[in-house]
């Protein structure tokens, strides 16, 4: 099943991929070849099966509401790229 | 061409935990940038989600509050979509498979009353906030504060079921009265505690399918989301009837201009790619779990405002006045209780302090020996607004007060009975002209004897033992 | 045995001779950052050494020791960590250009776990980019070589922990195995590496991957080393709600049981197959014969679903993976690309620059999978069959104790020999991947070597929650196949 051109920048598009043209054409092609190798399950008849999301089957565990203050501000805003005061700063979000 | 609307309504509740829905960093509102943040909600490398239980024992008593059906086995899944005020570029929500399904509110409309249909309530995270340095159009860069991340919200779905923007409004009060009274959200429209997204089309009358529809958002206000369905509906009307066709987009309120305006967005911001959120088990609900929640559920509105018309024989508007915030309510049946006599009065009296009551200085015992003193002639009903005032300033108890400040009306009858002697042997002559037919010098004596008292008796049991003495007038 | 070089004892053996203070941690730690700065240029398995840190580390664990406090079993001796946990304060990267400078602002479970079991943290292993990889080549800090001929790869993506417990660089260390990243290079490399259950290993503050399928596991020179080490990092963590509470059982007791009556399973799917080498074959034939000889039975079973693991794991995780990776985006931490005139541009280009092509074809396959109009063809599908396998595997352990398998197709390969073809190299974690998708625990034990040299392992599979039986399993095999665990490298 090969994957067209305009998929591949379409699902870099959702992905927040930019892709120079030669490697859409690489990832075109190795995709469609992957894709190509996962069809393989069509062959099996999976209409009556449940589908397993994790291996475990218990039910999420749940935390009291009692509030924890982390306390270090800081440390998580050290790593930013662009900071202002205690805020996490990022280019204008306008779409063109 | 005649018209009708229909409207489905979408409400955001920011539940009442102390602690997000996945971590343990504080929901208090006001704090200053990502103070409230943790290595979760800000989604570091490696983090994992760990869900509130009060988050999901909120949603559950909502559900039962709203006749829904609670799932035993709710999912929690994962949209998927870049933003800067989303750190973990998805928002953990429940989708396929939410908490709870298929209940319903009723609402009163012109008189009667109009069940509306819940399709869903499922639970969800909060994204943070953007500030935008400068001016919207020019910002050159938007600042990320993720306090209100990760904040536990409850996502109320209704059915296409009401037809105008009365009705609307009728079913967000009635609901934000619900979860007021469960005490699972605060309300708070301004603080965004309590959000609303609506779905409105138009279609001709007798048409059965729906016509295309918009999503409204952004109205903070009751009066907003009724005010915007007005002229969308209008502006879809229009469109219509001038051979135009509706398109299926996002519109945001402009409560400024008055107007919605179309908020255009790429397609591809529609693929969510949801999936069920591996880091997650699935939730599950039993049946002791419910029982014991719904042990908790209040008497909601409707059926408060019917009980305490009948219980109190009070009015119908006074009931729903009481019953408008359940504080008040409960502060009204806990002053009859303190003393009965009659339920109008104490109503009165509740509906008249309510800002003092829910403000929390007044008690029941205040209110219900302001009653009964009146009631009983102890004090006059100036004389016990006044003294409700002093309780106010002073704190000190009404009947402290009242003694204090000599307010109490003297209605005991053989002190009464002493004064009246005293007036009418000093005024034989009005006694005289009173007898021979001179009716209205009933009030004459009846001044006089209040002079005598320092105003301190009873009006009323002054007028009564005049009579008394001085026998019917001669007509 | 008095001759051992101090650097090549055993976990347990350097953890005892500290204890009875016939070495301080200074002198340990010393030895192992002595052999790292030695060896470790031709190898590259750390990121990041901390030679300073360890070192201030080893010298609270003797001044401790000296008032007679021990922090834990392994008080004062160096355990290396996949540089995939988060280390509070001390960069962690997980071999990406986009975290090249992180500093987590927190400790991974097993972080802590490790810390208050008294080890030293002498650095952070290489990896294979997010994990994504079985030979540790993708990874942006450069390949790691395997120190059983340096011309070849370590395997992946804990080929770095494989390598430096091979090299002796480390008395043990800390991988995670999604597919068979602690498994496949711990056989490669001829060292012991352990995939716990599902929900044994707390995976809070680990990087995650493939969340359904990720454990951390220990990568070890024997069996009962990775007993002991399992023993600490195990347990429930409130903070990991697919961390399961269920006591952790003494596994290295089990390591020494006999494994008399053991019903030992060979599923025949992973015998049949062309690529299985026959060097490998006869090897993990050798390990079945040293069980059979100490009594166990053994049975055939069958994994019918085993062909399409592989295809199921290639959907399942890039899909995770596709939405766990989105949030290395250019706002909070790590890479940022510069100039962007915008939001979404200085997002794409973050990207496009941070991440590796591996990691990049991953992302696009899983957002492909998960994208509208496809999920129920390709995700929703895979999580079906991902029903069908777990099946197999829970009907065969109905007739079987422990299944044997090989571990990897083939001995370690070149470098560079297949990071041409992603399936290609997707082919050597074959025999690893059903675990993962199952949820079982798994254990990969060497068993002898090829003509070339090369070590070989066999792969040992329990029950959920049963890892004492691969270990009892295991311990028989090491025991009666005794070989060179460290590499004959010369520093
Ligand atoms: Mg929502
Ligand atoms: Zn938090």
């Amino acid at each position: 099943m090969a994957i067209t051109r305009e998929e591949v920048l379409h699902v870099a598009r959702l992905a927040r991929l930019s892709l120079p043209e030669p490697e859409a054409e690489r990832l075109r092609e190795q995709l469609s070849a992957i894709l190509d190798y996962v069809k393989q399950l069509d062959r099996l008849d999976t209409r009556d099966v449940v589908p397993t999301s994790h291996a475990i089957e218990t039910g999420t565990p749940f935390r009291d509401d009692v509030v924890e203050p982390f306390g270090d501000r800081e440390a998580l805003l050290a790593n930013a790229p662009d900071r202002l005061n205690d805020c996490f700063r990022v280019p204008r979000i306008i779409e063109d | 061409m005649a018209f009708e609307t229909v409207i489905g309504l979408e409400v955001h509740a920011q539940l009442s935990t102390r602690s997000k829905i996945f971590c343990a960093c504080s929901t208090a509102f006001g704090a200053s940038p990502n103070e409230n943040t943790c290595p979760v909600c800000t989604g570091m490398p490696g983090v994992l989600p760990v869900l509130n239980r009060k988050a999901v024992e909120c949603t559950i008593r909502t559900a039962l509050a709203t006749s829904c059906t609670v799932q035993r086995r709710s999912v929690f899944a994962r949209k998927n979509y870049f933003y800067p005020d989303l750190p973990k570029a998805y928002q953990i929500s429940q989708y396929e498979l939410p908490i709870a399904l298929g209940g319903h509110v009723d609402i009163e409309v012109d008189g009667g009353t109009k069940r509306v249909g819940i399709t869903r309530i499922h639970m969800e995270e909060d994204a943070g906030k953007l500030v935008h340095e400068g001016e919207f159009a020019g910002a050159q860069a938007s600042l990320a504060d993720l306090n209100r991340r990760s904040g536990p919200l409850m996502d109320i779905v209704s059915e296409p079921d009401m037809r105008s923007p009365e009705e609307g409004g009728a079913y967000l009060r009635r609901l934000h009265d619900i979860l007021v009274y469960l005490g699972v959200c605060d309300g708070n429209m301004e603080e965004g505690s309590f959000r609303c997204d609506a779905n409105v089309s138009v279609r001709p009358v007798g048409q059965a399918a729906f016509g295309t529809k918009a999503e409204l958002k952004n109205m903070n206000s009751f009066r907003n989301v009724e005010k915007a369905l007005e002229y969308e509906i209008r502006r879809q009307v229009e469109l219509i009837e001038d051979g135009g066709k509706v398109v299926q987009e996002t519109r945001l309120w402009d409560a400024g201009a008055g107007v919605t305006v179309s908020m255009r967005r790429k397609e591809e911001a529609h693929d969510y790619r949801y999936f069920p959120d591996p880091d997650l088990l699935p939730l599950i609900v039993d049946d002791s779990w419910i029982e014991e929640l719904r042990a908790t559920i209040p008497e909601m509105p409707a059926a408060k405002i019917e009980r305490l018309g009948r219980q109190y024989g009070i009015s119908r508007y006074d009931a729903g006045i009481l019953a408008s915030t359940r504080a008040l309510a409960d502060f009204f049946e806990a002053s009859a209780a303190i003393y009965g006599g009659n339920p109008k009065t104490t109503a009165n009296e509740c509906v008249h302090w309510k800002d003092a009551i829910l403000a929390g200085t007044l008690s029941p015992e205040t209110i219900s020996h302001a009653v009964e003193d009146r009631e009983r002639g102890t004090v006059s009903a100036t004389a016990s607004k006044k003294l409700v005032e002093l309780v106010l300033s002073t704190g000190k108890p009404f009947r402290t007060l009242r003694d204090e400040q000599g307010l109490t009306q003297l209605s005991d009858t053989s002190a009464l009975d002493l004064l009246v002697d005293k007036v009418l042997a000093a005024s034989p002559k009005e006694v005289e002209g009173y007898r021979a037919g001179k009716a209205g010098l009933l009030s004459f004596f009846v001044g006089q004897v209040m002079k005598e008292s320092r105003g301190k008796a009873n009006p009323k049991m002054v007028q009564e033992v005049l009579r008394k003495k001085l026998g019917p007038p001669m007509v | 045995m008095a001759n051992v070089p101090v650097h090549e004892w055993s976990l347990l053996e350097a953890a005892r001779k500290v204890r009875g203070k016939e070495i301080s941690s200074r002198e340990l730690t010393g030895a192992i950052l002595a052999r790292i700065e030695a060896i470790d240029p031709k190898i590259h398995a750390y990121i990041t050494v901390l030679p300073e840190a360890a070192a201030a580390q080893a010298a609270a664990c003797d001044e401790e020791q000296a008032k007679g406090a021990l922090r834990g079993p392994f008080h004062g001796v160096p355990i290396g960590l996949k540089d995939i946990f988060c280390t509070r304060g001390v960069r962690t990267t997980c071999g990406s250009r986009i975290l090249r400078d992180f500093l987590p602002p927190y400790d991974a479970c097993v972080t802590e776990k490790v810390l208050a079991a008294g080890a030293v943290v002498p650095g952070k292993h290489n990896m294979d980019e997010f994990a994504m990889g079985s030979s540790t080549e993708t990874s942006f800090f450069g390949a790691t070589r395997n120190p059983w001929d340096v011309s070849r790869i370590p395997g992946g993506s804990s080929g770095g922990t494989a390598a430096a417990v091979a090299a002796a660089m480390c008395f043990a260390g800390v991988g995670t195995d999604t597919g068979g990243s602690i498994r496949q290079p711990a056989s490669l490399c001829g060292v012991v590496g352990v995939k716990p259950t599902y929900g044994r290993v707390s995976r809070y503050g680990m990087v995650a991957f493939a969340s359904s399928l990720d454990q951390g596991g220990p990568i070890t020179r024997t069996v009962a080393d990775a007993a002991a080490l399992l023993g600490v990092i195990a347990g429930y963590d409130r903070r990991d709600s697919t961390c399961v509470d269920i006591p952790v059982p003494d596994y290295l007791a089990a390591v020494e049981r006999p494994v008399k009556g053991l019903r030992v399973g060979l599923p025949k799917e992973y015998y049949e197959g062309g690529g299985l080498s026959p060097e490998v074959r006869a090897a993990v034939e050798k390990a079945l014969k040293a069980l059979t000889d100490q009594g166990a039975e053994v049975v055939d079973v069958s994994l019918p679903h085993t062909e399409y693991a592989l295809s199921t794991y290639y959907l399942i995780a890039p899909a995770e993976a596709s939405s766990n990776l989105a949030r290395y985006d250019g706002v909070r931490y790590g890479h940022r690309a510069e100039g962007a005139s915008g939001l979404i541009e200085m997002m794409s280009r973050t990207r496009a620059e941070g991440f590796g092509d591996e990691v990049k074809r991953r992302i696009m396959i899983g957002t492909y999978a998960l994208s509208a109009g496809y999920y129920d063809a390709f995700y929703g599908k895979a999580q079906k069959v991902r029903t069908l396998i777990r099946d197999d595997f829970t009907k065969a352990f109905e007739s079987a104790d422990v299944l044997l398998t090989p571990t990897a197709p083939t001995p370690a390969f070149r470098l560079g020999e297949k990071t041409g073809d992603p399936l290609t190299m997707y082919l050597s974690d074959i025999y690893t991947i059903p675990c993962n998708l199952a949820g079982i625990p798994g254990i990969s034990v060497p068993c002898g070597f090829s003509t070339e040299g090369l070590p070989i392992g066999a792969q040992l599979l329990s029950k959920p929650f049963r890892e004492e039986t691969m270990f009892t399993a295991a311990g028989a095999i090491e025991r009666a196949l005794p070989m060179r665990r460290v590499a004959p490298l010369e520093g």
